[in-house]
Formats: C-alpha cells, sequence, structure tokens
C-alpha cells in the first residue's frame, strides 16, 4: 500500500495562472513510472494565485498536490522555492523527484540535490526503471531510475543511476516526454502548507526588479515543416538560404548546435538535448552529420529527408530520403521544383 | 568599493570538434584527439570579472580550476587576459567526480580562499551541459545565486544588480553579495589577450610544472605573481568522503555508442528528374504543399 512516503514528485512550474508544459509532460512520464513502481505520483507547485491549478494537474494522475501560495513566490527567485522543496523531501522522502530542463529547474535542481546529498541528472532523454549491478562491489540494486541522457557533446550516451541516495533526481527538458491526459476525472487529495513553515525570512533577499518579456519569435515545437542547417553548410551566407527553402515551404529553420557555435544561427533555434525537440511532419536536415545530441531532439519526426555529401552521414541511418549532394545545390532544386509544381 | 572576484573556470575538450578518432574502439573517449580549451561559457564569466574590475578599481580576479596540473594552461590563459592570478586544485582524491562531489572540492577551495564578493562562473561546461555545480556552490557555501546571467550590470550599496537571460524573456534581480553568479553564452564575449600580459605572464606557472624547468623555477621564485596556486585536498581541509568518486552519489551504468535502427531509406540521386519527382510525392502525400 503506497503511502505519503517514498512517492514520486514533480515540481511544477506555475506562471500567469498556467501550469508550464514541460511540468504536464513530467507528471505523464511520472505517472507511468509511478505505477511501474506500485507508488503515488505527486506534485507541488508553489507561487501565487494557485486557485485553479488542481484542475490543470489533476487530470494527469496526480494523487497528492502540496499546494504552496504566497505572494513572495511569485516570480520564482532561488532561495525560497529550493527551501520548499529541501524542507518537503526531508519530510516526505520521495523516491524520484522530477523538473523541467529549464531556466528554473536548472536553477533550482542543483540546489536541492546539493543540500540533500542526492544525484541529479540533467536533460535526461529516457526515464525509466531498471535493475543495476554495481560492478566494484557486487551489490545489487532493484528497480532504481535509469537516467539516461546523451553526454560528451552528444557522442555518446550514458545511463545514470543513483545507487544510495534519495530522491533519484532528474530534469528533463520541454517536449521531451508526451504530454498525456491520464484520466480526465482524476480525483487526488490536495495539501495546503504555508511558505512560513517551509522558508527562512532570509531567503527572500533576491529580488526581481524588472521583466520584458519577450516571446521568441522563433516557433520551431509548432512547425509542420522543419528546415534545418548543420556545421555542413559551410557558411552564414550558404546557412541564410534556408530561410528562402523555409520561407516557400512554410516551415521554420532550426540548426545544430555546431551550427549555432558557428554563429550562423540564434540559440533558440538549436534542435537537439541542449535546444529544442520538435516532431514535425517534415524534417529536412542540410549538411547535418547527426550527432546523438541532434538526433535526440528531431528522430520522432514523421518523415526526415537528409541533404548531405557524406553518403555514410550517421543521420543518414534514420533518414526515409537521403540526397548525397552539395546542399547549396539541392536547396534550390527543390526550390524551384516545390514552385513549379504548386502553381 | 574594491571587490574580490574568484572566476571559476574549467578546461574542456572541445567537444564542438569531434572527429573520427575521438571515440575509442570500445566506445570510450579518446581525450588525447581533443584539444584542451577554456570553457566557452568560462570565458564569459571572466570578462564579466574583469570588467568589473576596471568599474571598481582595486579589485582582483582570481581565477580557480580543478583538474591535473596542465589545467594551469587555462589559469596563464586567464592573466593573459587580465586575471591578478589562480590556482589549480590538483588531487588524485578528486578523481570520478560528479558534480556534487566536485562542487564539493571547489567551495572548499573558495573556503581557503576566503575574502570574497563574488563568485563567476560559465552557467556550464561543453563536456557535460549540467549547469549544476555553481548552484552547488552557492548552496555549499550557503551563499545567494543568480543563474542565466547576461550582465552584471553594477554593484552598489552590498548589492549586485543582473540581467538574466532565461526563457521568457529579460529579468533583472538585485541580489546582496557574497553571491555566487552564473554566466550565460549569450553574455558579452570575453576580451582578447593583452600583449604586455603575455610577456609577463608567459612563464606563471605551478610548482610541479616549475619542479622540472630551472628556468621557470628562478623565475617564480624572484617574482612571487608567477606563481599559480596548486592545492590538494587536505591544503583545502576536504574531507575525503566527500570528494572524487566516493562523494558522488550518481554513477555510471553504462555508456554506449548509439545504434540507430535503421530505416531503408530512399536514394535520391542529386539530379533535376529526382528531385522534381521526389518533390510531387511529397505534394501528392501531402507533406507539403
Amino acid at each position: 500500500m503506497a503511502t505519503d512516503k517514498h512517492n514520486l514528485i514533480v515540481y511544477c512550474e506555475f506562471e500567469d495562472g498556467k501550469v508550464a508544459d514541460v511540468s504536464l509532460e513530467l507528471l505523464t512520464k511520472g505517472r507511468q513510472l509511478a505505477d511501474k513502481l506500485g507508488i503515488k505520483l505527486e506534485a507541488i507547485v508553489a507561487g501565487d494565485n494557485l486557485k485553479d491549478v488542481e484542475k490543470q494537474v489533476m487530470p494527469y494522475g496526480v494523487d497528492t498536490l502540496y499546494k504552496v501560495e504566497d505572494k513572495r513566490l511569485s516570480p520564482y527567485t532561488s532561495l525560497p522555492h529550493s527551501s520548499i522543496l529541501i524542507n518537503l523531501f526531508k519530510e516526505k522522502e520521495p523516491r524520484i523527484a522530477f523538473m523541467g530542463a529549464t531556466s528554473i529547474g536548472r536553477d533550482l535542481g542543483p540546489r536541492v540535490s546539493s543540500a540533500l546529498h542526492s544525484g541529479l541528472t540533467a536533460d535526461c532523454t529516457q526515464l525509466e526503471i531498471g535493475d543495476h549491478k554495481d560492478a566494484r562491489t557486487g551489490q545489487e540494486y532493484k528497480d532504481l531510475l535509469l537516467q539516461i541522457r546523451p553526454a560528451f557533446g552528444g557522442n555518446i550516451v550514458a545511463t545514470i543511476v543513483n545507487p544510495e541516495c534519495r530522491p533519484q533526481m532528474a530534469t528533463v527538458r520541454e517536449g521531451v516526454m508526451k504530454k498525456e491526459i491520464y484520466n480526465p476525472d482524476h480525483k487526488g487529495e490536495i495539501v495546503e502548507l504555508k511558505a512560513d513553515d517551509y522558508t527562512k525570512p532570509e531567503d527572500y533577499v533576491v529580488e526581481v526588479i524588472e521583466r520584458n518579456v519577450e516571446k521568441s519569435k522563433v516557433n520551431l515545437k509548432g512547425s509542420p515543416i522543419v528546415v534545418a542547417g548543420g556545421y555542413g553548410m559551410g557558411s552564414k551566407e550558404n546557412f541564410d538560404m534556408l530561410y528562402e527553402l523555409a520561407d516557400v515551404l512554410g516551415a521554420e529553420v532550426g540548426a545544430s548546435r555546431a551550427a549555432v557555435d558557428a554563429g550562423w544561427a540564434d540559440h533558440d533555434r538549436q534542435i537537439g538535448q541542449t535546444g529544442v525537440t520538435v516532431r514535425p511532419k517534415l524534417y529536412i536536415a542540410c549538411g547535418i552529420s547527426g550527432q546523438i545530441q541532434h538526433i535526440a531532439g528531431m528522430q520522432e519526426s514523421s518523415i526526415i529527408i537528409s541533404i548531405n555529401n557524406d553518403p555514410d552521414a550517421p543521420i543518414n541511418t534514420i533518414a526515409d530520403y537521403v540526397i548525397t549532394g552539395n546542399v547549396e545545390d539541392v536547396v534550390p532544386k527543390l526550390i524551384k521544383y516545390y514552385k513549379k509544381n504548386t502553381k | 568599493m574594491s571587490l574580490n572576484i574568484i572566476v571559476l573556470a574549467k578546461q574542456v575538450p572541445d567537444t564542438r570538434n569531434v572527429g573520427k578518432d575521438a571515440m575509442k574502439e570500445d566506445g570510450t573517449i579518446n581525450r588525447a584527439a581533443l584539444p584542451a580549451i577554456f570553457n566557452p561559457e568560462d570565458l564569459n564569466a571572466l570578462e564579466q570579472a574583469l570588467k568589473l574590475k576596471e568599474m571598481y578599481p582595486g579589485s582582483k580576479v582570481t581565477v580557480l580550476t580543478m583538474g591535473p596540473a596542465r589545467a594551469a594552461e587555462i589559469i596563464r590563459e586567464g592573466m593573459y587576459r587580465g586575471a591578478d592570478g589562480g590556482i589549480v586544485l590538483s588531487d588524485r582524491a578528486f578523481a570520478g567526480a560528479d558534480t556534487l562531489a566536485t562542487s564539493y572540492a571547489l567551495s572548499a577551495a573558495v573556503r581557503k580562499i576566503g575574502d570574497y564578493d563574488l563568485i563567476i562562473g560559465g552557467r556550464q561546461a561543453i563536456d557535460g551541459d549540467t549547469a549544476q555545480v555553481g548552484p552547488q556552490i552557492a548552496e555549499k557555501l550557503g551563499l545567494p545565486q543568480v543563474t542565466y546571467a547576461e550582465d552584471i550590470i553594477d554593484v552598489k550599496d552590498g548589492k549586485a544588480t543582473i540581467k538574466r537571460r532565461i526563457e521568457s524573456g529579460v529579468e533583472t534581480v538585485k541580489a546582496p553579495l557574497p553571491l555566487v553568479v552564473t554566466v550565460n553564452g549569450s553574455a558579452a564575449p570575453c576580451r582578447p589577450r593583452n600583449a604586455r600580459n603575455i610577456q609577463k605572464y608567459k612563464y606563471a606557472t605551478v610548482p610541479s610544472e616549475a619542479a622540472t624547468d630551472e628556468k621557470k623555477k628562478a623565475l617564480a621564485e624572484k617574482r612571487p605573481y608567477l606563481n599559480i596556486g596548486e592545492w590538494t585536498a587536505a591544503y583545502v581541509d576536504a574531507d575525503l568522503q566527500q570528494c572524487g568518486l566516493a562523494g558522488s552519489p550518481t554513477k555510471v551504468k553504462q555508456i554506449e555508442n548509439v545504434v540507430f535502427s535503421a530505416k531503408d531509406a530512399r536514394r535520391v540521386e542529386n539530379n533535376d528528374a529526382e528531385i522534381e519527382t521526389l518533390i510531387k510525392e511529397l505534394i501528392a502525400n501531402h507533406t507539403i504543399g
């Protein structure tokens, strides 16, 4: 029988009356893993005006929702939010804790893990339950959280475990996990907590004095077609050719990390483990070799076209269509024949 | 008002330029095949420190890194660009450290330095991309933190005003010193090396380097500013149980090269006829158009 201890808890980001998508995605994954382990799924929301938050999270299968409502908790600052998690985790001893790999989760998670001396794995691309045997001591561990992430610039994939320390903590970027309603009528318990019981007055020393919301002009996640360029584009001028192709196709332009590092595209166009994850109808990879860290962010695209002058580029193995040739030859042809056949 | 600033830096393999020989056959990394560089966002952090040093004369910038003795290379690099000196925290006991054990060791070194107003590091290192060490050091030292910083605008009345770059836009915060700040790659790039600093510091060494080089050893004895600190776990009073592999809650279970489940890709020749056929197909099945 599940108790209020040793459960799986998700820190839900809450701003302008809305729970962040990444948090709902983590609740979906958390529900699956909690069912597998026979434990409860819990959620914690800290902020202001939390009135309707239960309506947003309960359908994802939350068994217990902790609400901490206080004006001082919004906008987010590191210290009070981390104090709440540290003290709540000491009390409830969760087995697993998830948060978004966002500027909030990646600010909060390490601080909490340091205070509790519990391991934290950043930017996971898969989370599973499995057993582990320590190679040195021979000790066996049942039902650990397997935290899988590309590492070393995306050249390898590592599976990380926290055998001894709890909670086992992981962050995941938005869009990596799928968001799915568990049961629209799911009922869970609501527990209201007081901020003063979990934070100290000196936690409120950092003051947000100004906020300028700049909505990104790039909408990679929502675009049905993505034209993405990599280091093989060769230059900024060649990369800019992709905007023309995107324009005729009604697509958004994305980039590999190498292209972003080269300064050919802005950071908000980066696709991959440390960028955005996309699942478009059509993905056209131009001069992208296909490091794991990039593929992690686009492999679920319905149709993948790879244009590369290297016939053995790794990305070709997951492509539906492979065009071997120079991008600067192929792209104008795509534009030309698209225009010709859609008139 | 002058500030004591510690810049946290890491020497990393240049994962952005990974060639075919970067991976050994057994799937582990061939570090020798990769050039070692100053972690890019740590250079953005150094620039913020150097800017503050100009704004507040008399300020001191110390670069702190953990790694083998050859990591002294990035301390010299920092000194060429304007830092006053640095320390390499180096001990076998630190080997195999995850982010938590790393931040423990670094926080012990910061305590040993003792006198600091600001600790500034890059948001994350390119070999791990975790962004955890900065906030964990802040927690271990009991200090507030400001992450994703783009510009440390000023320091007045014991408080720093800092612009942050977050998903939803830009946020400006005011935080009291002492403070840990991690700097985003979108911040100002680091100033280049200065020719006079190169002349002044090119023989700067850690003791283990000087031990095998008579000229450097003699110079370091004559000119104190050429001495880069080389500190051990014992020197910073680190608890060995919290260092290296022993102090790391996370363990690597498995590392693998990924084999993608290969699809049956269709080869399309780079000629007009085949590309037009492809376009027509994609239009016909409503993928485009």
